[in-house]
């Protein structure tokens, strides 16, 4: 039988121990079309990939090149069968040039020794032909995001693959990057490559590809035309009902001056200019502001100085009256700031640690829960039962469940449980909904506004424009370390929030509100 | 709470089985040397102290004082997330402590024994202050120190301070003819197994274990110093002082191995040789497969140091003529080549135990899995 | 100043070639604390050859002996790599196993060898004598040992294999980013297996022409008395890269031989024993630690041990 598919998973199913992560998967894949992989956190997409790609094998089902059955045992084998995939954490050795990583297990050798003048030159040649523009000399640790992407597009155009996998490739560039990358894809789909595009974001989807097969939970949904659908019915398919993507609010009435940031200038690990400069604004009580921005602006290291993980170079934070610039982070933590922090696994969690032992890691020094340094079990057993009861967090064993053993969106939950039940003047939440899926985000994003309506101060930081748009009353926007613009959710479109979070715009924010 | 038990036994079980393995490695290299005798020798190791009541027992219980602060030593830091290679050095300069407190100053035995634990500590606090405030791997720095105190410690004793070399035995002046108030009492202890260093210091060292189990079990600086261990970022994040916690464990940790030094020099069981000594004192080392068998637990620890001294007494009753008393150091080594696979064996327990468990829990962790990235 | 400079080679050249040794291994991603175990039995095993097969012609013993310490490095690595590649198991852990259980091997083995040749008449020693005298060759006014030779030819290929070849590329890249290695289908522990037997291979050279050349009895109940520890120290100092490994083993060798000359020169009137001598590298290189450690060199990924499964 004929057909022009280049590419077939037929009823895919991988079981992991304990989990099945996908369940009777079929995708086909077209000679030169753009094929979108929809889905949300955790609905198997990856897996699928990873499958294709030999870094897993199926538990069962059957992969087909051009209509004939294929092993792909490992990315060697996917390589031969000239299948190459951009993974969504670049997988590029940092202190290796352009060019090593590109050549890096296909070296082209001159008797023993490495010959990379030809590479170079294909290099350039590929380089030119896209548009991908790279320096091949220049160290991975030295370039941007941007251009490591092109490097492992590149990668894959220097072993002549004719099917690109993209994992989420536009989930670290700003707006303008994602125009150049659809522009980038076309033009590869248009040279006959066979592009697969893993994403969770409609729009680029609208605008890129030519059909969209939809997972949920690990099952295969359906796969449409892009031409005969619409937004509303892929985001139907994507989450299994139809969701109501605003967060219901009623408008804030913003009270007092809880935090007043002057100045602040926070210095960068990673090079020598100053990750935050000079910025300064207010947060009152009763009102969600935002701080907007592509990762990577200054928003960590801004968050690191006000919550003391870090030291500022200079500024005032002037919280509840009293400068805290230099306090420790345990001081912070007692004048009724409260800190969910961006990375659960790094910061949030001692993941070894049981869950009450977590519920109390902000307070097992005070009075409640000890005595003459001695931890009173009891209370921090009851303490954590009534957090588990009250915020809904489930996990096998309730308060002894070893955190490391719960899903993430429950991590979440104790955190979220922790860091509000201190009753914070304050609460900072930083990515609060970050890989986590639709039923916990709608969770969180109503807690954060009941905070808010008891007449808290919230500082969101986030990277979803959704988010930014839905959840906030107003929006700081972030670049290069820099404050410049300060937008109304209300007033303003997402294309133009994405001006300012490209840089392209910007205006000078006053101080004082 | 039933999970914890759970835990527990499946720990015994996997040190366990290290035990046997490396016993049966001992019992292979006896044939190889001698199969003759193999068997004989063999029981010897095995029979360790008890081969000669109460003489034998007497000095087991001797060496297992040292070796269960040594333990301790290793124990506590790795409960805390830290790998303290550098209890040998820390014994070592525990020892310079002790002696000169006692040989020098004649010093009752309890201020030497704080000496030596003082000493310790310090070496034990350097490789933590190089940890915490330049992040310098701690085995590094440890491994640095070892030698550094060996090297300091010989020179000390030999030219450095007069009074503590006997020209004549070529080691330290023995304690009972030149100090003998800064000997630990024996409690009738000598008299019991017949020897002449069995002294209440094994209750001592017990009561140390006990006190460690409390400090990491009971009290919030235990938690404090446990979160570090475990994630030293979040233990920031909540507030902790992580950077003091990490020089308090280390210096900790020091201090138990340096006290395991005074109670064995202050028991008199041995004289240090400064001019020969060359290699790192064995005890200090023996406190890393100590600790791995007992998973770190300090009570744990008390069980598995009876255990390599019975092993190591055993050893020197083989009979010299075949055998070699290094025999036992070298089951000693295999157990802790196997206790790095302790982990291996506790999951392949684990599955062997739960295989039809799984397949209820599935639903519960599905969703879980996928954001572990 | 002759003897400085013939003590300073001496050790300069073992230092160099364990340090290597470590580097490959590193590079590969598995830490070696091993380094001073893998001495001791690559020693024991060159020396046994030494004492065993002392009739055989000059050239013919020195290669045997040579071959024996580079192979028992190896298999001894093995051992390592098994535990840190194939279990997963702590890296630490491991080495410091290994360690302990090459001292015990070495003394139980050299007990019952001597036990044997002297039919059993009471406790034998752990000390093996033998000749050295094929090793050297005299140059004018200097003694040469022949592992100055083969150190400077090891030294010339490590720099090359690492940084002009693909396997030195590859190598790399498993120290490095071993997930990066496995996209593009470079077996990870395949590699690590190499890095690790390569390192054995240097380290029981290293332990051989650490014994070798200075003595003619060895007491094997020391091991190799830290010179293991020192190399690691050198690894460090040197940065991970071949050629200023070497220029870091120069460095701490002269203190080492400052230490065995001391007191028959014009230093011994600063009073200064031995045993501080001894101690100069290793504070030395805590010093150069500390300064260094906020851009360390490291292979990213040492120490972590790769698996597949883990996303």
């Amino acid at each position: 039988m004929e057909n022009n598919y280049i590419i077939e998973m037929l009823n895919i199913t991988k079981e992991f121990p304990g989990i099945r992560a996908n369940d009777n998967i079929t995708l086909q894949l077209k000679k030169g079309e753009i094929h979108a992989l929809l889905g949300e956190n955790g609905a198997g997409k990856s897996t699928l990939m990873s499958i294709l790609f030999g870094l897993y094998q199926p538990t069962s089902g059957v992969i087909k090149k051009n209509g004939k059955e294929v092993k792909i045992n490992t990315p060697n084998d996917a390589n031969d069968l000239n299948i190459g995939m951009v993974h969504q954490h670049f997988k590029l050795v940092e202190c290796f040039s352009v060019l090593d990583n590109i050549i890096l297990g296909v070296e082209p050798s001159k008797g023993l020794f490495l010959e990379k003048k030809g590479a170079r030159e294909k290099v350039l040649q590929l380089s030119d032909k896209y548009g991908l523009k790279v320096d091949p000399d220049a160290l991975i640790s030295d370039i941007t995001v941007g251009m490591q992407q092109r490097t492992e597009i590149l990668k894959m155009l220097y072993r002549d693959n004719e099917v690109l996998i993209f994992d989420e490739p536009t989930a670290v560039l700003t707006p303008q990057e994602i125009t150049e990358l659809m522009k980038i894809m076309k033009n590869l789909a248009k040279e006959g490559k066979s592009i697969l595009f893993i994403t969770h974001k409609l729009n680029e989807i609208m605008e890129v590809a030519d059909r969209c097969t939809i997972l949920q939970k690990g099952r295969y949904i359906g796969t449409v035309d892009i031409d005969k659908t619409n937004r509303e019915e892929l985001s139907r398919m994507m989450v299994g009902r139809n969701v109501n993507f605003s967060v219901e609010k009623k408008p804030a009435k913003p009270g007092e001056t809880v935090l007043k940031v002057e100045h602040m200038t926070v210095p960068s690990k990673a090079h020598d200019n100053n990750a935050v400069k000079d910025i300064s604004f207010n947060v009152r009580r009763g009102e969600i502001v935002c701080i907007a921005g592509i990762d990577g602006n200054g928003q960590s290291e801004f968050v690191q100085g006000l919550t003391g993980l870090e030291k500022i170079t200079s500024g005032k934070l002037i919280f509840n009256g009293r400068d805290i610039a230099k306090a420790s982070i345990r001081d912070r933590s007692k004048c009724g700031m409260s800190h969910i922090p961006e990375d659960r696994h790094k910061h949030g969690l001692v993941l070894d640690y049981s869950l009450e032992q977590n519920m109390v890691l902000q307070r097992y020094w005070q009075p409640e829960f000890q005595k003459g340094g001695f931890i009173k079990s009891k209370a921090v057993r009851e303490y954590s039962d009534r957090l588990i009861e009250e915020y809904d967090v489930r996990s096998g064993q309730g308060s002894i469940t070893i955190a490391r053993s719960m899903s993430g969106g429950n991590q979440q939950k104790a955190i979220i449980a922790r860091e509000i039940d201190k009753d914070p003047d304050l609460l900072v939440a930083v990515q609060p909904t970050r890989g986590l899926d639709v039923g916990a985000i709608e969770f969180i994003h109503k807690q954060l506004v009941a905070q808010r309506d008891q007449g808290k101060a919230v500082l969101l930081v986030s990277l979803e424009l959704d988010e930014v748009m839905d959840v906030s009353d107003r929006i700081l926007v972030m670049y290069e370390g820099e404050i410049v613009g300060q937008l109304d959710p209300k007033k303003i479109t997402v294309e133009e929030l994405g001006l300012y979070m490209a840089g392209a715009k910007r205006d000078t924010v006053p101080a004082e509100v | 709470m039933k999970e914890k038990t759970k835990d527990g036994i499946l720990s015994i079980v996997a040190s366990a089985i290290c035990i046997v393995i490396g016993l049966l490695v001992g019992l292979i290299i006896l044939y190889c040397i001698n199969a003759e005798n193999a068997l004989d020798g063999f029981m010897r190791i095995i029979k360790g102290g008890f081969y000669l009541m109460p003489k034998g027992m007497g000095s087991e219980i001797t060496q297992t004082a040292p070796l269960i602060m040594t333990g301790l030593s290793v124990a506590f830091a790795f409960k805390t997330g830290l790998f303290n290679i550098g209890a040998a050095g820390q014994y070592t300069v525990g020892i310079f402590g002790a002696l000169f407190c006692a040989i020098v100053l004649h010093l009752p035995w309890y201020v030497c024994l704080l000496a030596s634990m003082v000493c310790g500590a310090i070496w034990g606090a350097l490789p933590g202050i190089f940890k915490a405030y330049y992040n310098v791997n701690e085995v590094i720095t440890a491994i640095m120190f070892n030698w550094v105190g060996l090297y300091l410690v010989n020179e000390l004793m030999y030219t450095g301070i007069p009074g503590m070399y006997d020209q004549k035995t070529t080691r330290t002046y023995k304690l009972s003819s030149v100090s003998p108030e800064s000997l630990i009492p024996n409690g009738g202890l000598n008299t019991l197994f017949k020897t002449n260093s069995t002294t209440i210091a094994i209750f001592i060292a017990i009561l140390f274990a006990v006190l460690m189990y409390i400090i990491l079990n009971k009290t919030t600086f235990g938690y404090e110093l446990k979160a570090c261990g475990f994630n030293r970022d979040a233990a920031k994040y909540g507030g902790i002082n992580e950077k003091r916690s990490i020089v308090l464990s280390m210096t900790i940790a020091g201090a138990l191995a340096g006290a395991g030094a005074g109670l064995y020099f202050l028991s008199g069981g041995s004289e240090w040789n400064p001019q020969v000594a060359t290699a790192l004192p064995a005890i200090g080392f023996n406190g890393i497969p100590i600790a791995l068998l007992a998973m770190s637990n300090p009570l744990g620890v008390i069980f598995a140091a009876f255990f390599v001294a019975h092993i190591s007494v055993g050893g020197a009753y083989l009979p010299t003529k075949y055998y070699q008393p290094e025999i036992a150091d070298l089951i000693v080594a295999v157990i802790i080549y196997l206790c790095a696979f302790v982990t291996l064996f506790k999951g392949i327990i684990l599955k062997a135990l739960t295989k039809k468990k799984v397949q209820g829990e599935d639903e519960s962790r599905t969703t879980g899995k996928e954001d572990e990235k | 100043m002759f003897l400085l400079i013939k003590f300073t080679l001496l050790y300069a050249v073992v230092l160099m070639l364990v340090a290597m040794g470590g580097m490959f291994s590193e590079r590969s991603g598995v830490i070696n604390i091993a380094l001073e175990g893998i001495m001791a039995i690559g020693g024991l095993a060159g020396v046994f050859v030494l004492a065993l097969c002392g009739d055989l012609p000059a050239p013919a013993l020195v290669a045997l002996s040579i071959l024996a310490s580079m192979v028992a490095g190896m298999v001894y690595s093995l051992l390592l790599g098994f535990s840190a590649i194939t279990l997963k198991a702590d890296q630490t852990i491991g080495g410091t196993a290994l360690n302990m259980l090459s001292t015990a091997i070495a003394i139980v083995m050299v007990k019952a060898f001597n036990n044997s040749s002297n039919s059993g008449n009471g406790a034998a020693s752990a000390k093996l004598n033998y000749s050295n005298d094929a090793f050297i060759y005299r140059v004018g006014p200097f003694t040469i040992n022949i592992f100055l030779f083969i150190g400077i030819i090891l030294l010339i290929c490590s720099y090359i294999f690492l940084f002009k070849t693909k396997w030195g590329l590859r190598l790399r890249s498993c120290g490095e980013h071993p997930q990066a290695a496995d996209s593009v289908g470079i077996n990870v522990y395949q590699w690590r297996y190499i890095g690790v037997i390569i390192s054995g291979a240097l380290g029981g050279i290293g332990g051989f022409a650490y014994i070798v050349p200075s003595v003619t009895t060895w007491n094997f109940e020391v091991g190799v008395a830290g010179a293991g520890f020192l190399a690691l120290a050198v690894m460090i100092f040197g940065q991970w890269k071949p050629f200023h490994i070497a220029g870091a083993a120069v460095f701490f060798a002269v203190f080492r031989s400052l230490a065995n000359i001391a007191d028959s020169t014009a230093l011994a009137s600063l009073g200064w024993s031995n045993n501080i001598y001894r101690m100069m590298p290793f504070i030395a290189s805590m010093i150069i630690l500390a300064f260094t450690s906020k851009n360390s060199h490291a292979p990213k990924a040492e120490g972590v041990p790769y698996d597949k499964g883990a996303r």
